[in-house]
């Protein structure tokens, strides 16, 4: 079970914590004219990386704030999280 | 029969406390502190199973954990467990065992005749044997198999013991309570680090419990015992015995298994079974020790060969002797050890040595004691069916190619060491790239993953004295870097007898003209032929030679199997064995019960449960429950006799003619506070929502980004900037997580806030014609008029003292309310409800009734928002905005959701008017089409229409737009129905809404 550290609340377990996928994926803006492929890239297709991923995780049983998580899918090292609105270097 | 093989004065069992037990229905005694393979020893029992594949007849191998073909089924306290091991089961007064793998008994095995057709199971049997013709498996293999394999029965009765979770947090979680355990454990302790060290045995001392060494001036074992009694006084120590570290997972969390009450007859009151410990430690020593290796030779599976390790522990431990008569077999110095013993308590061993000329302290102590020692010699075959009553042997050429004259000696026990394997299985599993120790031809682990040190003779350290201080040291740094203090522990000198090196010799070449099964995998009966056949056939890596042959598989994980097959891998491949590699080490590296897993998350306590606040009216009043998520609702109101289906359609018509209430409480409710509370609400929702006024409801569909339906439900102005929405019990949870992802990650310049009031409000729906009457009555002060409180009105009232919502909305189609309380008022709302409707004949009703009376409405629910419709399918397309941006809507301009034919509701009736139709049946054009029938839809809800008194059902149909009057078939091959129906539209009652406005 991975350990989290939540920017909020600090060190918790993975139980208290829900997965969100890709953290590097921008919705399109409202209102924005966009092709199919532009939209089809936001919905659907994800890179599955092997390696350093930045992805969402939303402390659901604690702060249930959502935050940014740099793992590594491979190894499940954590590097670094991240406040919804921090910017990641 | 008496314990003729136990010695007087031998042993740390508890002479004082005797103890019957059963094994194969007859009765033998015991003493306390023995295990139930000590105990069948001491009475001379060596045959306790059959083997896995040929039926062979199987004693012990190992005396705790290594051991891999002592299984046993227990019974205790009217209870049976399987895959037991006898050499960690402890004895209890009571215990009865029976050996598995075998029928019709242990003594005559019908499955043995396997042992004889050889063809039969060699390697790869699973995919070779049991494939063909198909019609044999469910009729001829399955049974066979079933009935002749497996290692034990599951018992099929409600197991009554209680399994906890602990969760915990330390310093330094020490695996193993060995000399490198108790070294670091007490190091660390001595530096106030928090320390958890465990033992999955029920001594303390691991090696020191039998080996000939002085520790500080005293023996081994004094001096463990000596370290244990003074850690359980510190504050700061958690020791377990019987704790098995079992798993080593992600970020230093491990799972130990705790067995609490395996050791006593029955469970003690209040006392779990086991305890299932889930530790998160800073750093983890492994001191898991090692296990002795076994020489492969002919049918070295008979009972009374045993590792010599195993042979000394029962000695030593137990005063047991495992032979009067025996034969060491080693290629280093621990055999000595063992014959020493042997030796020293009057009974005289022949060891065998495939060294040609070794000298050190032990083999000169083992000369002085006048034991017989033959030098390059080796066993080549054990003879006897049930039980070693001599040993083919003969001398062995230096190249270890060619054997001797064949010599038969008498012997009744031969006792192997092929020397010492290093447990790296909790630092494998750690991720740690293990390497290879020439020196000793084993495995050990590598640079460290996690925060994972490995210690003695786990990390290949076989020198006690190196083995302390290096532990000694492990313990004191890493607890120092923790707890910043540095409190020094000198390192006790040490006594040791010096060992000379090992033989590289693992494998005894099969003589002339002999085909002995040479075993391996003693649990999985993998013989060195199998390993052969597999290779001969093509299998290289030694992933795939594991599967094909089930080398290192089950529950055994290769524990004294591994590297005896690596060997001969490599040799048959001519490659080294690292090159080989070894296979993954898996979690759990012993077998855990599963009662231990799921912990106290069984029954009702497998989830919580939710009730609503009028749950106690509920039940006095006779609600039959049925689970909503994890919320129990009143399915119907049980009059009499009534059954479920009398039951709801009397409370809906109740609806339909006067009026009834229902409990809503489960509604998913989220409070929405801010100045862009109606941005948020216009984003979400695909219809508009900035001109909602103040004291309106609006009916709402959110859709996921891939444009199908997420969620439904109302949500209402009750001020400026705050709104209250409802989703559906279900997707509760899930519109709150929805919604905090797009206001803290995606829009996160609107000014909002959510939060979940699903708890804090206590809901009824008061629904019929005479819903106004009692409403005005149950608000005396307001104006609930038509025009005073409109559909989708919204007002906040008193009732008798207490502060209501009252909103105009209506889900059975029919003029409705609901009105919310605060949660802790709900049952007093609810009573007064009851009494005051009483003269408009209110009855209450339950889920069934509501979902009559919303299908026969048309009105969607989650068995049409399945997460496979979009608002189309739904008739809901008049509530997509297409002026408007909102999440998910760029998906609708999908080709599949804009074509002509696209899947929609629709209403089902059969033409017989007569015939339920079952949900989930298919709708098909041609009922005798052959198969697969082309399918044009499913019924995705069915009731029986309190209007019409007939069946009724919903429907998502291709093209169901252009279907309506259309005659087809319903088939539920489940049910064996067919039936003959005609598609008319969804909104059976009251199509054009005047219901609800009036
Ligand atoms: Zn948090």
């Amino acid at each position: 079970m991975l350990y989290i550290k939540c920017p909020h609340c600090g060190m918790r377990p993975q139980i208290e914590f829900s997965y969100g996928g890709d953290a590097t994926v921008k919705r399109p803006e409202l209102n924005k004219e966009i092709s199919d492929q532009e939209w089809d890239d936001f919905v659907y297709n994800r890179k599955s990386l092997r390696g350093k991923h930045l992805e969402l995780w939303q402390h659901l049983s604690g702060c249930r704030q959502w935050i940014k998580v740099e793992r590594d899918t491979a190894t499940h090292e954590i590097f670094k999280t991240f406040k919804a609105n921090e910017e990641v270097a | 029969m008496s314990q003729d093989f136990r010695l007087e004065n031998v042993g740390s069992i508890n002479r004082d406390k005797k103890l019957s037990f059963k094994f194969n229905g007859k009765k033998y005694f015991g003493y306390e502190g023995d295990t139930l393979a000590s105990a069948l020893l001491a009475n001379g029992v060596h045959l306790v199973g059959r083997s896995f594949k040929y039926h062979r007849p199987r004693g012990f191998f190992g005396a705790g954990v290594d051991e891999p073909y002592a299984i046993v089924q227990l019974y205790r306290n009217n209870e049976t467990e399987p895959n037991i091991k006898a050499t960690e089961q402890e004895l209890f007064d009571g215990l009865e065992a029976k050996s598995v793998n075998c029928w019709p008994s242990v003594n005559f095995d019908i499955g043995a005749i396997n042992n004889f057709l050889k063809i039969f199971l060699p390697a790869g049997f699973y995919y070779k044997t049991f494939m063909w013709p198909k019609s044999f498996w469910y009729k001829v293999y399955e049974p066979f198999i079933r009935k002749a394999a497996g290692l034990g029965v599951a018992s099929t009765k409600h197991d009554k013991e209680r399994y906890e979770h602990k969760y915990e947090y330390c310093d330094l979680l020490i695996a193993g309570s060995g000399p490198s355990g108790l070294s670091s454990a007490y190091a660390a302790a001595k530096n106030g680090a928090k320390v958890i060290l465990a033992e999955d045995k029920p001594r303390f001392g691991g090696s020191l419990l039998t080996s000939d060494v002085n520790i500080g001036n005293q023996s081994g074992k004094d001096w463990a015992e000596g370290i244990v009694a003074e850690l359980k006084t510190m504050p700061n120590v958690v020791v377990k015995n019987r704790s098995q570290i079992f798993g080593y997972y992600d970020h230093n969390m491990l799972v130990m298994s705790e067995k609490v009450s395996d050791h006593l007859p029955k469970t003690k009151k209040y006392h779990p079974n086991k305890r299932l410990w889930y530790i998160r430690a800073k750093e983890v020593l492994i001191s898991s020790g090692s296990i002795e290796r076994p020489i492969v030779f002919g049918n070295n599976d008979t009972p009374g060969v045993m590792l010599s390790s195993a042979a000394k522990e029962y000695l030593k431990v137990y005063g047991v002797l495992v032979g009067r008569n025996p034969l060491v077999f080693t290629n280093n110095d621990s055999g000595y050890e063992t014959a020493i013993e042997f030796k020293k308590h009057g009974v005289d061993p022949i060891i065998l040595d495939s060294r040609k000329n070794p000298t050190s302290e032990i083999i000169d102590e083992a000369k002085e004691l006048g034991i017989k020692i033959k030098n390059s010699y080796v066993v080549v075959a054990a003879k006897g069916y049930k039980k070693v009553k001599s040993a083919d042997i003969a001398s062995i050429s230096e190249d270890k190619k060619k054997l001797g004259k064949i010599e038969n000696i008498k012997c009744d026990c031969i006792c192997v060491s092929g020397f010492w394997t290093p447990s790296i299985h909790l630092a494998s599993q750690s991720g740690n790239k293990t390497k290879f120790k020439e020196e000793i031809d084993a495995f050990v682990p590598g640079t460290s993953k996690q925060n994972e040190t490995t210690l003695g003779a786990a990390n290949g350290i076989f020198s006690l004295e190196e083995t302390l201080k290096t532990s000694f040291e492990a313990g004191s740094e890493l607890s120092k870097k923790i707890t910043e203090k540095n409190n020094q522990v000198s390192v006790p000198n040490v006594v040791e007898k010096k060992s000379s090196v090992h033989d590289k010799f693992w494998c005894v070449p099969l003589p002339a003209g002999k085909n002995y099964k040479r075993f391996l995998d003693f649990q999985n009966d993998v013989a060195v032929s199998d390993i052969e056949i597999a290779l001969k056939e093509g299998y290289r890596s030694i992933e795939h030679v594991k599967r094909y042959t089930t080398l290192g598989m089950a529950t055994d994980q290769g524990k004294t199997s591994n590297l005896n097959g690596l060997q001969l891998v490599s040799e048959i491949e001519n490659k080294v064995v690292p090159a080989v590699g070894h296979t993954t080490f898996r979690p759990p590296y012993t077998p855990i019960s599963i009662g231990a897993i799921v912990g106290r998350e069984v029954g009702k306590h497998s989830k919580p449960t939710r009730k609503s606040p009028m749950h106690a009216w509920h039940e006095k009043n006779n609600a039959v429950f049925v689970d909503a998520g994890v919320w129990l609702r009143p399915r119907y109101y049980k009059k009499g006799n009534e059954n479920l289906f009398e039951g709801s359609k009397r409370e809906a018509k109740n609806v339909r003619s006067n009026v009834g209430v229902c409990d809503v409480t489960t509604l998913g409710k989220i409070d929405i506070k801010g100045p862009d509370a109606a941005e948020l609400l216009n984003r979400v929702y695909t219809n508009a929502w900035l001109k909602l006024p103040v004291g309106k409801a609006r009916y709402g569909v959110m859709l996921r980004e891939d444009g199908i339906v997420m969620d439904d439900g109302t949500t209402t102005r009750i001020s400026e900037n705050h709104y209250h929405m409802t989703t559906t019990t279900a997707q509760a949870a899930n519109v709150l997580s929805h919604l905090e992802y797009y206001l803290q990650l995606v829009w996160p310049e609107l000014n909002v806030n959510v939060v979940s009031t699903t708890e804090q409000w206590a809901g009824a729906a008061i629904a019929g014609p005479k819903s106004r009457d009692l409403l005005q009555k149950l608000f005396p002060n307001l104006d609930v008029s038509n025009d005073g409180l409109p559909f989708m009105g919204y007002m906040e009232g008193d009732l008798f003292g207490v502060k209501a919502r009252i909103f105009r909305i209506s889900f059975s189609g029919e003029l409705a309310y609901e009105v919310n309380v605060e949660s802790d008022n709900g049952n007093f709302m609810w009573e007064k409800i009851i009494e005051i409707g009483e003269e408009f004949k209110i009855q209450p009703y339950g889920t069934e009734a509501l979902s009559t009376l919303r299908i026969e409405m048309g009105h969607v629910a989650g068995s049409e928002l399945d997460g496979r419709t979009i608002p189309y399918d739904n008739a809901l397309e008049g509530l997509v905005s297409k002026k408007k941006d909102f999440i998910g809507k760029r998906s609708l301009q999908r080709s599949a959701f804009t074509a002509e034919n696209r899947q929609r509701i629709v209403g089902v009736v059969p033409i017989d008017k007569k015939t339920s139709i079952p949900e989930g049946s298919h709708l098909v054009k041609d009922a005798n089409a052959p198969l697969p029938n082309p399918k044009l839809g499913h019924i995705s809800a069915s009731c029986w229409s309190v209007e019409y008194d007939n069946p009724f059902s919903l429907a998502i149909l291709k093209d169901g737009k252009n279907m309506i009057g259309e005659k087809l078939f319903v088939m539920s091959p489940l049910k064996n129905k067919v039936i003959p129906v005609e598609i008319v539209s969804s909104h059976y009652v009251d199509p054009k809404g005047e219901r609800v406005r009036s």
